[in-house]
């Protein structure tokens, strides 16, 4: 049982990195119809950047929890100026090119200065040991990395559900011509978007840099596998991209319990089922 | 939903014609390669990644679905040519048909699952299809994991071609290149292939005519499939081997970059985007992981500033469909 209880944890910290990253593909996909195929590469960016600044500034977790993220996020908007307005009104298979293109050259550089092995990124003091549930011993930082990235989920999800900020955007997407004659700055708004998905990318990259190591390739595999969570749960919903994220974690935890062969394919298999019973995805709108 | 613009409208007979007068051209130069003496491995493997990007631009050329995994059909249907080969001991013939029918095979399910979602999401689904596929090569016995199936013998081709001398693997790769090109030539030409224009211009109004979409884009993406498993076929006897590099997404990222390169929707686009990706690759081997930056680069600089391609800026400049 013991075992069991271990690879859910295992599977529900893959699920909070499944969910803050489609949670941000979804965000970015409804403001500039563009799938992010750097997701993985900024993810990864945000674990190095954790790692210089411990290790070149001697700046400790916590401040990188912030810097982080907000600094890769103002180098996703600096891409977004420079590179992917420019794609607005074309077809959005070139968006899904050029953001493949991007994360060839961003890993490609990091690969050539770090190889392939993965760096060592120690747990913070205040996050270290565990604790004895009586069913289970809960490392602390696991269960640090779960409840944050539930928050921070959360949070994004009011802030786009629920605030004035949210509503706004919302509107953007829908209809970005009459918002902008509101006096809305839209196209603004879209670099904040993208700031903000490339940040929350980044911000799991941090989580995850003292359990997985910090590697080039660290979210080239992953950022498959989180599209085939997209499909399953559809990109319509923010609410729905945090659930179908931590559920198939659990999923594919579950798997490695009882059939670990198949724990590497089981969400391409839940995928390939869905589209065949559901094909517009579990939260429904079939956007194309 | 047009990816591509008005370089590629239905070709009239004059553009058939053009890419007759081309398409001798071609064959004729490369048959002449090997008394050149250039080296005809390198003109080989293009060849083989030629027909590869040539079934894929059948796809998002004409059909206007962009597959992320069409590396799956290249790296499968190596896998089932070498194993018939070295382990059945089945002649060239046969290995090839096995290779080619197995991608067929897998374009069939594949192609059922993926096309029941459009643009963006297609791209992913295909994708995630090949890495489902990795994931299972990578385990599987038979294709002996990382180190992949090695040497393969190549044997006699229907009893007569001695597939080990250079220059007679190149003209039967030569042969079954241009017969597959041909194919393709013929699909995109052919009532079938204007359907496939019409649906990539505009899925709605085809449906609403009353052609079954679904049917067509199946037919394409298995055609396609099947093309790119004869082309992974046909590279196991230049390579003598088989592994996973072949069907890792870096690999259908590849044949993407190859084709934009070239053109996208256009006859020969990707047979000269193959030319120059592989040439590039001899040329840069010796600078290691740059050569992954310098393809990103030319992803970004293509996306941004040369949408239409080599081909697609030569066709577009003289006025005609190449």
């Amino acid at each position: 049982m013991q075992a069991l209880y271990a690879q859910l944890l295992v599977g529900l910290i893959n699920g909070s990195f499944y969910a803050l990253l489609s949670l941000g593909l979804a965000v970015i996909f409804g403001m500039l119809n563009i799938i992010n195929f750097a997701h993985g590469a900024v993810y990864m960016m945000g674990a190095f950047c954790a790692y210089f600044l411990l290790n070149l500034l001697g700046i400790g977790y916590w401040p990188a929890l912030i810097i982080a993220p907000i600094a890769v996020g103002i180098f996703g908007m600096i891409l977004e100026r420079t590179m992917l307005q420019w794609l607005a009104g074309l077809d959005h298979l070139y968006g899904l090119l050029l953001t493949f293109g991007m994360a060839l050259i961003i890993q490609g550089v990091f690969q050539n200065y770090f190889g392939s092995s993965g760096l060592p990124y120690a747990i913070p003091d205040e996050l270290k040991g565990g604790v004895n549930l009586g069913f289970m011993f809960l490392p602390i930082y696991r269960g640090w990395v779960v409840v944050f990235s539930l928050i921070v989920c959360l949070a994004t999800w009011y802030l786009i559900e629920k605030t004035r900020l949210g509503a706004n955007l919302r509107a953007a997407t829908e209809n970005p011509t009459l918002v902008r004659a509101f006096g809305i700055n839209v196209p603004r708004m879209i670099t904040l978007t993208y700031g903000l998905g490339v940040g929350l990318a980044a911000l799991a990259g941090v989580l995850s840099a003292p359990i997985n190591q910090v590697r080039p390739l660290m979210g080239a595999d992953l950022i498959i596998v989180v599209f085939a969570v997209v499909v399953i749960g559809g990109m319509g919903s923010i609410m729905g991209s945090i659930i179908t994220g931590f559920a198939l974690g659990v999923i594919e935890g579950l798997t490695k319990y009882f059939y670990p062969e198949a724990s590497n394919t089981v969400v391409f298999v839940l995928m390939v089922l869905v589209l065949l019973v559901k094909p517009t995805g579990l939260t429904g709108r079939a956007t194309t | 939903m047009s990816v591509m613009t008005d370089d590629t409208l239905p070709a009239n007979p004059r553009g058939i014609r053009d890419e007759m007068i081309v398409f001798v051209a071609m064959a004729a130069l490369l048959a002449a390669v090997p008394l050149t003496g250039i080296y005809p491995f390198f003109v080989m493997q293009a060849l083989c990644f030629a027909l590869l990007a040539c079934a894929f631009n059948l796809l998002i050329g004409y059909g206007g679905l962009l597959s992320f995994g069409h590396a799956m059909f290249l790296g499968s249907a190596g896998y089932f040519t070498a194993h018939a080969l070295k382990e059945w001991g089945l002649s060239p013939e046969l290995g090839i048909l096995v290779g080619t029918a197995g991608a067929a095979g897998i374009g069939v399910i594949t192609g059922a699952i993926a096309i029941r979602r459009q643009g963006i999401y297609f791209s992913m689904i295909t994708l995630a299809l090949s890495q489902l596929l990795y994931f299972i090569y990578l385990q599987a016995p038979f294709t002996h994991g990382e180190d992949g199936i090695q040497g393969i013998p190549q044997g006699h081709l229907f009893g007569i071609f001695n597939l080990a001398k250079p220059t007679v693997l190149y003209y039967v790769i030569l042969v079954g290149f241009l017969g597959g090109f041909l194919v393709v030539f013929r699909a995109v030409n052919s009532p079938f292939g204007e359907v496939l224009k019409a649906i990539r211009e505009n899925e709605q109004r085809a449906i609403s005519l009353g052609y079954k979409t679904d049917q067509y884009k199946l037919l394409a993406f298995i055609l396609s499939g099947t093309l790119a498993g004869f082309a992974g076929s046909l590279k196991v006897f230049v390579a003598q081997n088989a592994s996973l590099t072949d069907v890792h997404w870096t690999m259908s990222g590849e044949i993407v970059l190859i084709t934009l390169v070239g053109g996208l929707g256009t006859m020969f686009g990707p047979v000269v985007g193959a030319f120059v990706i592989i040439a590039m690759q001899q040329y840069l081997a010796g600078f290691g992981q740059w050569v992954t930056v310098i393809q990103g680069v030319i992803f970004v600089v293509c996306v941004l500033t040369f949408r239409r391609g080599i081909v697609g800026e030569i066709a577009h400049y003289f006025r005609r469909s190449l």
